[in-house]
């Protein structure tokens, strides 16, 4: 087991390195000119002395091979280089968004966890009755209602009742109030659309535990426990559900990881700066060193992630443990 | 004395696409205190039907239990509530799979599948319920039980996990096991060693015990009384002497004729049971075997013959023609 989870961490490098080659080099694909965007802002013309000296500055003038080198050299130290953008360290930029994403996908992936196993697995003990269409209905809403249109919804809805209840009008803040220093004001922000994302994503885990469990129910390990005379909860928590969880966990661990870079669309809608925010503003940019780095970030959790998940699905199931 | 198990008349239906499947269709047989019998029947005679029906196993929907009754120590256990049965469940009454590999749940010890069942049972505590698993699994013949206990089903072998099945069911000291085709997934070298096992612990315990197969070979050697089964109930009984030496119904004659025995030359052919198991949605008030009898005549179709006994004592058929077949068999011989 030990030395499983040593070979998987040795594959982070080479995982990481690739990574980093295909995004230096896709990134410089696209094109457009950082400096062309920061002198013609203002859709000024641009003197080819000026670019020149933006390319220099910018290190941008270097040969392609050269700046990757550098690139990479970058990374052995943890320095991820200027945004070009900004002009501030590429490991700020991203610290000052990171916190927040985290905190969402964090929260939407405990709230759906909550919600979803065991609304699941009653739905499959329950297979067909109100209880199962209820919950089904509702997981197959939450796929069907694309994410923006559910957090508009949602931002009417706390307007208009709050409205209603208090006569005025509330709004969580715009601003990001670090958890531990106002958690209050924090939750407020996080709250809603921490909401709207685990909806979706407990709908997706929803499905799964409901379809695991129905095919672990029928194994004849299952009439085994009945045969033994073991109480229904027992049946279910100690026999089914562990069993059942192996695919959840996949489901929910991707699902995490594709938080962290994907969440544009919901941050866009609760007006949250967030990282999936700063990726798209970088790319548009042709902000080349953040897009690299947001993107070696959002690999590594990906990375990590899985790790997790392969640590869990040892602890769940011997099989793997003891192969 | 009453007898320890009485299955009378049980009825168990499956609805299906195909319409409604009579797999179990008045099935009667008894079992004694401490006695050994055997169920014998091809693939959808309803044997592990009948045998999960006694536990109310019946998966529900698409099963269904629709009558009959199962007395077992003088109570019917098709009346009990829920919670009572789940005391017989593993209690009085213990099941041995066939398949060990999947009847033994992947994730848990193999201590742990067995201290529940006392846990459950007995209210033991969990110091209590592992110093019976290690001595259950000496009494199974498991060399190390202390370390075994920590094991998990895979790193067993099939015989091994047949071993701990039975164990299983011997844990809360019952009065009857049911063993569904229990050999059936095993080599045959360890099929004689686990089925060995079992009758003498079961007789050594004074268990009764039920295997269910469709081995002939092991009901010969291993019980006392054969049921034989056909299209959901019980077609000829009788002690294993008298239907080895004596079959008194065409169905059981067929059946012997198909099994290769080392005592008859080897260039004689064997002899399927000709045609097809029938169609259990389509059963009618005549006799399920007449299609594929050599011996039937027109009232086999008016009507299903009862279970009516012999001339010799405790050998019963469900044959109108058993008399004449006990001659012809004779003359054969």
């Amino acid at each position: 087991m030990y030395r499983y989870l040593v070979k998987r961490l040795l594959l982070v490098i080479p995982t990481l390195f690739g990574a980093a080659a295909l995004v230096f080099f896709l990134m410089r694909l696209i094109p457009g000119d950082v400096c062309l965007v920061r002198l013609g802002a203002g859709g000024a013309t641009v003197t080819a002395q000026a670019l020149h000296t933006c390319h220099v500055k910018l290190g941008l003038d270097k040969p392609l091979w050269l700046q990757f080198v550098l690139f990479i050299w970058g990374l052995f130290h943890f320095n991820l280089g200027i945004s070009l953008w900004s002009g501030y360290p590429v490991s700020y930029e991203i610290a000052t968004r990171f916190p927040i994403t985290l905190e969402i996908a964090i929260f939407a992936t405990v709230l759906s966890i909550m919600i979803a196993v065991p609304a699941g697995t009653i739905s499959a003990i329950k297979q067909n009755s109100w209880t199962d269409f209820f919950v089904r209905t509702f997981a197959i809403s939450g796929i069907a209602m694309p994410s923006f249109w559910l957090g508009i919804m949602t931002l009417i809805g706390v307007l208009n009742l709050s409205q209603y209840l208090t006569g005025r009008e509330w709004m969580p803040p715009i601003s990001y109030i670090p958890l531990l220093q106002h958690p209050l004001e924090n939750l407020s922000a996080v709250f809603l659309p921490a909401i709207t994302v685990g909806y979706q994503f407990s709908a997706v885990v929803m499905r799964m535990t409901r379809s695991a469990m129905l095919e672990v129910l029928r194994e004849d390990y299952i009439r085994t426990a009945r045969a033994k005379g073991l109480i229904e909860r027992i049946i279910i928590n100690r026999h089914a559900l562990k069993n059942s969880m192996l695919p959840v966990v996949t489901v929910i661990g991707i699902q995490f990881a594709f938080l962290i870079g994907g969440l544009v669309v919901t941050e866009q809608v609760f007006n949250i700066n967030g990282l999936g925010r700063l990726l798209v503003e970088a790319v548009q940019n042709e902000d080349y060193t953040l897009t690299q780095g947001i993107v070696l970030l959002v690999v590594t959790v990906f990375i990590l992630t899985n790790l997790i998940i392969d640590i869990v699905y040892a602890w769940l199931d011997p099989r793997i443990r003891y192969a | 004395m009453a007898p320890l198990l009485e299955v009378r008349n049980l009825r168990t239906d499956f609805r299906t696409g195909a319409g409604v499947v009579r797999a179990v269709d008045g099935l009667s047989y008894t079992v004694e205190r401490g006695e050994t019998i055997a169920i014998v029947g091809e693939s959808g005679s309803g044997k592990s039907v009948g045998a999960l029906s006694v536990m109310r196993l019946i998966p529900n929907p698409p099963g269904r239990i629709t009558g009959g009754e199962v007395l077992f120590a003088g109570r019917d256990l098709m009346k009990l509530p829920e919670e009572a049965m789940r005391e017989v469940r593993g209690g009085d009454i213990g099941m041995v799979f066939q398949e060990p590999m999947t009847s033994l749940n992947p994730v848990l010890t193999i201590g742990r599948q067995i201290t529940e069942t006392i846990e459950q049972h007995r209210g033991a505590d969990r110091v209590a319920a592992d110093r019976r698993a290690v001595e259950l699994l000496r009494l199974v013949g498991m060399a190390d039980p202390a370390r075994r206990l920590k094991q998990y089903p895979h790193q067993l072998s099939g015989g091994m996990r047949q071993r701990v099945m039975i164990a299983i069911a011997l844990a809360c000291e019952p009065k009857l096991i049911i063993a569904d085709e229990p050999t059936t997934a095993l080599d045959v070298t360890i099929q004689a060693q686990i089925l060995a096992l079992m009758q003498n612990l079961t007789r050594r315990l004074d268990v009764a015990l039920i295997i269910i197969t469709h081995n002939l070979g092991v009901v010969a050697r291993y019980a006392q009384r054969v049921n034989v089964m056909y299209a959901g109930r019980i077609v000829e009984s009788g002690t294993a002497e008298q239907i080895y030496h004596n079959p008194r119904h065409p169905y059981t004659v067929a059946l012997l004729r198909s099994v290769p025995r080392l005592d008859r030359p080897r260039q004689a052919r064997l002899d399927p049971v000709e045609g097809q198991p029938p169609d259990l949605t389509r059963l009618d008030e005549g006799c399920a075997f007449r299609s594929r009898c050599r011996f039937a005549v027109a009232s086999c179709a008016r009507s299903a013959p009862p279970l009516d006994p012999t001339e010799e004592k405790g050998h019963l058929s469900a044959c109108f023609r058993n008399h004449e077949l006990g001659v012809a068999m004779a003359s054969v011989a």
